[in-house]
């Protein structure tokens, strides 16, 4: 399943699964900004779990996370 | 008793010492209401995100802390009254982390960790589309 001949599917893309979920997923913390900021856009706006597949209830988590960290000036609110 | 977890940011003119001295007494502040603090971390002066009340830049404090919640809200009280004090978060967690954390490591390249899922860069085409502001 893993290698689906790109000649009938040209822009396949591979389903990415969400990178906190199961046993080894990393831990979202606030205080990780270097993570948290791989999930928000250069201007700063937190990317939508459709386009990143983060699981709905890890997406809670982190948005929840982020705006930690713009609360304690971690990361901006907005950059432009 | 519970474990709560504190960041609180100094205004950028103190000095280290003055820092650790401002910690000292809310650490004592916390010790006189039967509470504990298990960690304190100093991350030093960092940038802010954003000006708060003129500062560029903070010191940022961490502490970890197992005490009852009423000597906890008079460690708030102190914070709100001091000035040197630009902001604070005391969050209740489960467990405290006697690990370093990562405000500390900022320094140190730890990207091995981050290698397991897409890069930024994956994402930015899709975003145009949702993003025409």
């Amino acid at each position: 399943m893993s290698s689906v001949p790109t000649t009938r599917k040209p822009f396949f893309r591979r389903r990415k699964t969400c990178p906190f979920s199961g046993p080894d997923g990393i831990a979202i913390d606030y205080k990780d900004v270097k993570l948290l900021q791989k999930f928000t856009t250069e201007r700063g706006k937190i990317i939508p779990s459709r386009i990143t597949a983060v699981s709905q209830k890890k997406q809670r988590e982190l948005a929840q996370a982020i705006k930690r960290a713009r609360f304690l000036a971690l990361m901006p609110y907005i950059l432009d | 008793m519970s474990f709560y977890e504190t960041v609180f940011i100094a205004r950028q003119e103190l000095s280290a010492a003055q820092v650790e001295a401002l910690a000292t007494n809310l650490t004592d502040v916390l010790s006189q209401g039967q509470g504990e603090v298990s960690k304190t971390e100093f991350c030093g002066l960092r940038n802010l995100a954003y000006s708060i009340k003129k500062n560029r830049k903070g010191h940022y404090v961490l502490f970890n802390i197992e005490a009852p919640f009423p000597a906890v809200k008079e460690m708030e009280r102190q914070m709100r009254l001091n000035e040197d004090i630009l902001r604070f978060l005391t969050l209740k967690v489960d467990k405290l982390d006697t690990d370093p954390s990562p405000l500390m490591q900022s320094k140190q390249s730890r990207d091995r960790r981050y290698e397991s899922f897409g890069e930024k860069e994956e994402f930015e085409p899709f975003l145009e589309e949702g993003e025409k502001e």
